[in-house]
């Protein structure tokens, strides 16, 4: 047996050796980002449910295209981009074929057929749905304009990115991330941008996450110390039979009006037709506890898996970053400035803090209305109030993100 | 560093900017629409609620005076959506707690709490 030349196969095939290889540095640096993102996600508790997957899933693809560039080929590779390459180029023979994916793709490409059929976004929308209560919406229904209002940073983002280099369906994309709902983001880029996929998702996770850093100081700086003391008066009870319609209402509203939110604003509907029924509580449960955990677990390690480092190491990704901190911001303005218009206009009566909860993330952008609500009275509170926006930011969110899939994705 | 733009539509300023105008336009007016149809059906059912608020003020004593009584307590007993069974059992129970012949215990009435 030739011992030095198997042990110089076994160090010449590892993952260590590709390091020195063409390109293995972005690996590395991966590998870096990937713990730095675990990190945030464990010790800083940066949204940890879907980060802490997203993460490992990065990980996880950049040690394992340490092997080969041309991972089709490699039978140990967990991710193969040039498959998914292919299944876009509409000159290439396996152009849209899940079954070239099935055959040759390894653990990751099959958990991402999930994310690319945009399954996986409308079932975390229908646990969403489940988790929900949208009774401060039904009771304040001028919540609507708030959530609507807030939608200004998606389309803020979406001109400033077309103008610095993006293509249309692109900067749709990058606008969405000011939607500051994740699932609608990962929605939309699968549709629009598959290429953008890590960065946005990235992006947008990261930002909610932040949100309570990057809020406040708009908050304060829109708001005068009066605004910001206004005690809201508690809305009127919401009867079952009006949460029950209300899902129905909607869906067949919404879905007449746009029908490419039939995904999003079906799922999120049907969810909470699931809890508020009465009659379905073991759906109800499954929705927002096991199906949403499963689902969780999917997305996470399969939107981690595009963060290939040659893919993601670019220029654009920094650009992303910077546009989606615009349109948190610009969300934020909105529904702030819109909370101002509403307490003039009914002299005092709403607290303008509960507009900046209209930027959806849903319970996080409430909370913060909250907190910086009582930090100026103690005796305030906020929260119910502020779910009104916030919830009311899910529909307009998706309904952004369904009028952008109508202009680009065909 | 690499540029990883695979789409050749870019937009012009004019474009771009009539887009994102109509695509906030789209998402007002379809939440408007919304926040009407929800003041609509809002108003049906605040008006409902303050009918039957209505209509049971004034019928409130009726209830009580058509409650039935438990047999075998000489007519005292108000039973509340309370079968004769299961009022017998409560009071069996009730006098067997606290140590009473439940000829020397007087009930009111038994309610069922919903």
């Amino acid at each position: 047996m030739d011992i030095i030349g198997t042990l110089k196969g076994l160090l010449t095939d590892s993952g260590f050796a590709s390091l020195m290889a063409d390109g293995g540095w972005q690996n590395l640096l991966m590998i870096v980002i990937a713990c730095v993102l675990l990190y945030l996600g464990i010790k800083k508790k940066f949204e940890p449910l879907l980060l802490v997957g997203i993460a490992f899933g990065c990980l996880l693809v950049n040690i394992s295209w340490f092997y080969s560039k041309l991972s089709a080929g490699n039978p140990d590779a967990l991710f193969h981009q040039d498959l998914w390459d292919a299944f876009l180029d509409p000159n290439d023979p396996a152009y849209h074929s899940y079954g070239a994916i099935l055959a040759h793709g390894g653990l990751l490409d099959i958990l991402y057929i999930g994310v690319k059929a945009g399954i996986y976004p409308c079932l975390i929308f229908m646990g969403v749905g489940a988790m929900t209560d949208f009774g401060p919406l039904i009771a304040r229904p001028s919540s609507l304009i708030m959530g609507a209002a807030a939608q200004l940073g998606v389309f803020l983002a979406f001109f400033g990115a077309s103008q610095i280099g993006f293509t249309g369906a692109q900067s749709a994309s990058i606008g969405i991330i000011g939607g500051a709902d994740g699932p609608t983001a990962i929605f939309l880029t699968t549709k629009l941008a598959p290429e953008l996929l890590g960065a946005i998702a990235v992006a947008a996770y990261s930002y909610m996450a932040l949100i309570p850093l990057i809020q406040p100081p708009i908050m304060k700086a829109l708001t005068t110390k009066k605004e910001r003391e206004i005690v809201m008066k508690q809305a009127r009870e919401v009867s079952k039979t009006e949460k029950i319609l209300f899902p129905i209402i909607v869906t067949i509203f919404v879905v007449l009006l746009l029908p490419s939110t039939a995904p999003l604003i079906g799922c999120l509907m049907l969810g909470n037709l699931f809890r508020e029924c009465g009659v379905t509580e073991r759906l109800s449960d499954t929705a927002q506890n096991s199906l949403m955990n499963i689902v969780t677990i999917f997305l996470g390690t399969s939107v981690g898996a595009t963060m290939i480092g040659f893919r993601f190491l670019a220029v654009d990704t920094l650009k992303i970053v910077g546009l989606g901190l615009v349109a948190f911001g610009f969300s934020t303005v909105g529904g702030l400035l819109v909370g101002k218009l509403m307490c003039w206009l009914t002299k005092g009566k709403i607290n303008p803090l509960i507009g900046s909860a209209g930027v959806s993330a849903v319970p996080m952008a409430a909370r913060v209305s909250q907190d910086v609500g009582r930090k100026f009275n103690k005796n305030n509170y906020l929260l119910m109030h502020a779910m009104g926006p916030n919830v009311a930011g899910v529909i307009g969110s998706a309904i952004a993100a369904g009028f952008l899939l109508k202009v680009f994705g065909g | 560093m690499n540029h990883v733009i695979l789409d050749a539509s870019f937009l012009r300023v004019g474009e771009a900017g009539l887009t994102g105008l109509l695509g906030y336009a789209v998402v007002f007016t379809g939440l408007c629409l919304l926040l009407a149809l929800l003041l609509i059906s809002g108003g049906i059912f605040k008006a409902k609620a303050k009918k039957a608020a209505a209509v049971v003020t004034p019928a409130e004593p009726t209830p009580a005076a058509e409650a039935k009584t438990a047999p075998g307590t000489a007519g005292e007993v108000k039973l509340y959506d309370v079968p004769d069974k299961e009022a017998a059992m409560i009071m069996a129970i009730v006098a067997d707690k606290l140590q009473k012949p439940l000829n020397e215990l007087r009930f009111i009435s038994i309610k069922e709490v919903k």
